[in-house]
């Protein structure tokens, strides 16, 4: 496969008909809410796209969003993107190693310079440059020096977007996102721990097709993906409204499917095309098995209070917040009632007795 | 001779300040609903006659001198102190204004007592010098002549002696274990004599020993309706030291809506001890002897009536089926007022406005919501069991030339007695 | 800050600043007041001051005299549908109930959301009579004072910040909530210096006029 075969080739190569590469093409336009009008550009501009050069680096990160990327193992549309797109460089999947690997992923970017995609998964240690190094290259020093010659980064997975799980308090690594770091690119942010495949996938097709990055929301995801709820979205919604949830994960409601709320769902707070999209070609999504939703889309999930904790309770402290002010009241108004006390007293001691010749007002006052 | 001074008086609202007040001025929101139960607010439509408003001073003065709260903004200077000029501007609201019906405190919504505050409330503004004219007046009769009107003994022996030459009966003067002293109020003394009589003829009909005492039979209490405590309890303290003298068993109480709130109520409090004797409403004790059977009468008013509850013995006493058992036993033709019971509403006279000549317009103006009760009845006779509720209603009834006659219940139930045959016979 | 970050630090710091400064000032208050204590009553009982205390409690909730109800309709009828409905929507709305749960350790059955949504379309509605009647009605005009507005702002605000929240109306889900959690934080730390009070000593002052009624037998 050379660097040069256009979309179209290497899906023909692949036994792919023009009719499914259309049909790809709609279904795209459809998860990504553009109108069908649609479908021929992008059809089109997948037909004409050179394989653009894609470097994707991995910082702390567990390698979820690599594993399901590759879930699109059979002959998925997904697969065919990433055959058509020329990857440079990725240290999972490639072969080479050490210095080779980093040759690879020079050459790609001399090769490149200015136009080639960069996609980073995992958060970049910035407390100690030690914590992540690769070839002993900081985490931090290889995403600046990638980042300067990119035409776009993509930040796929939670940790990149928003520093996800090493981020979590009390982050020891200081742990933060591609877009703390770089600030003069296009970054379009990809969350999830880890993503939807086919949400990857769109937003490459995005760009191909556009050659822009799409739609963003004020968290950088792109709005075809990220701009609804899954509480909204949700088929146990209708539990939600009837006042009818699962108590336990074994209990009756449980079984019936009701809302997971009172489990400690984040749905309400979490946009993602779970609920829409689902996962495994389409079979199901957290919910869908009975589990709450971890708001894995969103900033710093792993804080927003226990994940078995219903939405609507605070953060962990408010009970002793309200404890301590309790005492501290307590205290404070016996103190308050003393001082009263002590007015009143002194009021008592100094009472003059009123007589019928009290009555009327003196000269002097 | 000491005098009355601002300091004085913020002292007696300290000394006045307790739980029940803190919690209901801490509950108030300001909603408006006890000026729609206030006659003086429904008849002039001044909001400055709205119940809770007349406590502001009050209010002012525990929010900072008995909150953490008051006490900051006091010290940033966000709440001003309390002025003499202030007290003057609130006499009038306090006194004119207010007759201690107690039908706001029946209607606020989170309870608060506004009645119980403004009695309290009256305690400042008297040790500050800002009580009406005519009721320093009052009182100083009330403690240095025995009556607020200034009636003497002599005046009730006179009384007594045409008693006895209507009725044949001898009214007991200072009798040693009487079950019963009477007290009277000087207005029935003065204006309603037939009430002594009434009580002579169906006391001696019951068999019931009695006696009114030459040193207490004034019922009526100035100080109470003045606010202030300490001539309240001397005056209370008359009375119970005649009763503990004569050993009687029970204290009754005349027709008279606040002297019950005095001597039931007020009076152990204020002088800090149970009363070895009780104390009676005068329809109390009837009501007790038609249950016993000693009140037999006969013949039925062939009159339309109706009752005015007097504020003070169904809302502040608790009196309320007594004077109804009593009509059905006299009455055939007898209507209720609108609101009648717990919620009647105040003849506008009570709590010392009657003797407030300054407030006397706001109390004819107040009278407007009796006569329309009133009107919607088109009774011939109205009954009631307080003597002030009385002058009140005649006098109002004049002014609007409607001529319904005012009767005590007493007299109405001594008027249908059965006639004994020993009196019938000296007859 | 992202709509996120805002929802943390209200559902974190915010909040419980909001508690901390809520309890104490609730309990300065209730222990200011019970401190003050009360004189023992020593007139002859007709009644039972216990008894008239409790009976007072609830039938408060009830208008005493129907034509002072007469006329003062606009504000009974607001004033229970508000009441009524705040009390629903707060107690009886199922997230409600889990934080309840969170901060008492027991919970119990909730409303279907739709009619805590229509309660609360009622209670706003209700809220804006009565805040009409205070700028309008010479009465009320003449009574109110700036406290009064604070507090209806700060109820207010939590109301129609939870029916945005739950439709979803003109922002995101976070900032709605964020917002949400914000305005009643903001109600709790208003709540002990205001006439918001009522709320819980509107019981003490019932106990008091129904206790002392009781004990002359007057009924309430």
């Amino acid at each position: 496969m050379s660097k040069d075969d256009s979309l179209v080739d290497v899906l023909q190569r692949s036994g792919v008909s023009r009719r499914g590469f259309l049909k790809f093409c709609a279904l795209t336009a459809s998860a990504m809410a553009l109108s069908p009008a649609m479908v021929p550009r992008i059809a089109a501009a997948l037909e004409q796209a050179r394989r653009p050069s894609v470097i994707w680096m991995s910082f702390q990160e567990c390698t979820g969003c690599t594993e399901s990327l590759t879930r699109s193992h059979s002959a998925t549309i997904e697969n065919l993107i990433f055959n058509a797109i020329s990857l440079d460089y990725h240290h999972t999947l490639q072969a080479a190693s050490g210095e080779a690997a980093e040759a690879a992923r020079e050459a790609a970017m001399e090769e490149n310079w200015g136009k080639y995609l960069l996609v980073v998964d995992g958060s970049i240690p910035v407390g100690n440059p030690g914590f992540s190094t690769i070839a002993g290259i900081s985490n931090k020093d290889m995403l600046l020096e990638t980042a300067r010659g990119a035409a776009a980064i993509v930040a796929v997975g939670t940790c990149s977007a928003y520093g996800g799980l090493p981020h979590a308090a009390p982050n020891p690594t200081g742990a933060v996102s591609v877009a703390d770091l770089v600030t003069d690119k296009p970054i379009v942010n990809v969350p999830g721990c880890p993503p939807i495949p086919v949400v990857i996938s769109g937003v490459l097709t995005h760009y191909l097709t556009f050659g822009e990055i799409p739609e963003l929301d004020e968290l950088g995801r792109p709005m075809a993906f990220y701009g609804q709820n899954i509480h909204d979205r949700c088929y146990r919604r209708p539990f939600y409204e009837r006042g009818q949830f699962a108590e336990t994960f074994d209990d009756e409601g449980a079984k019936k499917g009701w809302c997971l709320f009172k489990l400690g769902c984040k749905g309400p707070v979490t946009y993602n095309a779970c609920a829409t999209v689902k996962w495994n070609q389409g079979t199901s999504f957290p919910i869908e098995s009975g589990h709450g939703c971890l708001g894995c889309s969103e900033p710093d999930f792993w804080d927003m209070g226990g994940f078995y904790e219903a939405l609507s309770t605070p953060l962990p402290g408010f009970n002793e917040a309200i404890a301590y002010g309790t005492a501290a009241g307590a205290v404070a108004g016996l103190a308050s009632g003393v001082l009263a006390s002590r007015v009143k007293k002194r009021a008592k001691d100094q009472h003059q007795t009123v007589s019928v010749d009290d009555l009327e007002k003196g000269e002097s006052s | 001779m000491t005098h009355a001074t601002l300091e004085r008086g913020i002292n007696a609202l300290r000394e006045q300040i307790d739980a029940p007040v803190a919690a209901f001025f801490n509950s108030c929101v300001n909603c408006g609903i006890c000026a729609e139960a206030c006659l003086f607010y429904t008849e002039s439509g001044n909001p400055v006659y709205t119940p809770i408003h007349k406590l502001e001073p009050m209010r002012r003065l525990w929010e900072q001198e008995y909150t953490l709260v008051g006490r900051i903004r006091k010290m940033l200077g966000l709440s001003k102190a309390i002025t003499d000029e202030e007290l003057r501007e609130w006499e009038e609201l306090v006194y004119d204004g207010c007759s201690l019906c107690g039908r706001c405190s029946m209607v606020c919504p989170v309870g608060n007592d506004i009645t119980y505050m403004l009695r309290k409330m009256r305690e400042g503004m008297a040790a500050s010098g800002n009580a009406p004219e005519g009721l320093i007046g009052a009182t100083t009769r009330a403690v240095k002549l025995g009556s607020p009107m200034g009636v003497k003994v002599v005046a009730l022996q006179a009384q007594a002696k045409h008693v006895k030459n209507d009725t044949g009966l001898e009214i007991p003067f200072d009798k040693e274990g009487a079950d019963y002293m009477v007290l009277l109020s000087s207005m029935e003394i003065i204006n309603y004599p037939e009430y002594l009589a009434a009580i002579a003829r169906i006391l001696d009909q019951a068999g019931k020993s009695w006696t009114v005492s030459t040193e207490a039979f004034e019922a009526t209490n100035a100080g109470i309706q003045i606010g202030v405590s300490d001539i309240a309890r001397e005056l209370v303290s008359r009375v119970v030291a005649a009763a503990e003298k004569l050993k009687v068993k029970t204290i009754v109480s005349p027709e008279c809506g606040h002297a019950y709130t005095a001597i039931r109520w007020e009076g152990p409090n204020l002088i800090g001890r149970p009363f070895a004797f009780k104390v009676r409403h005068i329809v109390e004790v009837l009501d007790e002897l038609r249950k016993e059977g000693l009140l037999k009468t006969e013949g039925l008013e062939e009159d339309h009536l109706t009752f005015h509850d007097p504020c003070q013995l169904v809302r502040r006493g608790g009196v309320v089926d007594q004077p109804r058992n009593l009509l059905k036993m006299v009455s055939q033709n007898f209507s209720e007022m609108e609101d009648c019971g717990q919620m009647n509403w105040c003849c506008g006279a009570g709590g010392g406005v009657s003797a407030n000549e300054r407030a006397d317009e706001l109390r004819s103006k107040a009278f407007l919501r009796k006569k329309s009760q009133l009107d919607k009845l088109n009774v011939d006779t109205i009954v009631t069991a307080c003597a002030n509720c009385r002058i009140q209603l005649e006098e109002g009834l004049e002014e609007h030339e409607m001529e319904i006659p005012v009767v005590g219940l007493t007299e109405m139930i001594a008027d249908h007695l059965v006639v004994k045959e020993q009196s019938e016979g000296g007859t | 800050m992202t709509s996120a970050e805002f929802l943390m630090f209200a559902r974190g710091p915010m909040i419980q600043v909001a508690g901390f400064v809520f309890a104490l000032g609730l309990l300065v208050r209730l222990v200011e007041i019970l401190m003050l204590g009360r004189s023992e009553n020593l007139a002859e009982k007709r009644g039972s001051g216990f008894q008239g205390g409790l009976r007072t409690i609830i039938s408060r909730f009830f208008p005493a005299d129907q034509n002072t109800f007469k006329r003062s309709a606009v504000t009974v009828v607001a004033g229970y549908v508000f009441h009524v409905g705040l009390f629903f929507i707060i107690f009886f709305l199922t997230p409600h109930i889990a934080l309840f749960k969170h901060l008492v350790g027991f919970s119990w059955p909730a409303l279907s959301t739709p009619i805590i949504d229509f309660l609360t379309v009622l209670a706003l509605i209700a809220m804006v009579v009565l805040l009409w009647r205070r700028l309008t009605h010479p009465l009320l005009k003449f009574l109110s004072t700036g406290e009064d507005f604070i507090a209806w702002t700060v109820t207010f605000l939590p109301l129609l910040t939870g029916y945005m929240s739950y439709h979803h109306l003109l922002l995101p889900y976070n900032w709605l909530l964020g917002f949400h959690i914000a305005s009643v934080a903001l109600f709790l730390v208003v709540f002990p210096f205001t006439k918001l009070m009522h709320t819980f000593t509107f019981f003490l002052a019932r106990w008091y006029i129904g206790s002392m009624a009781g004990e002359k037998g007057v009924r309430q």
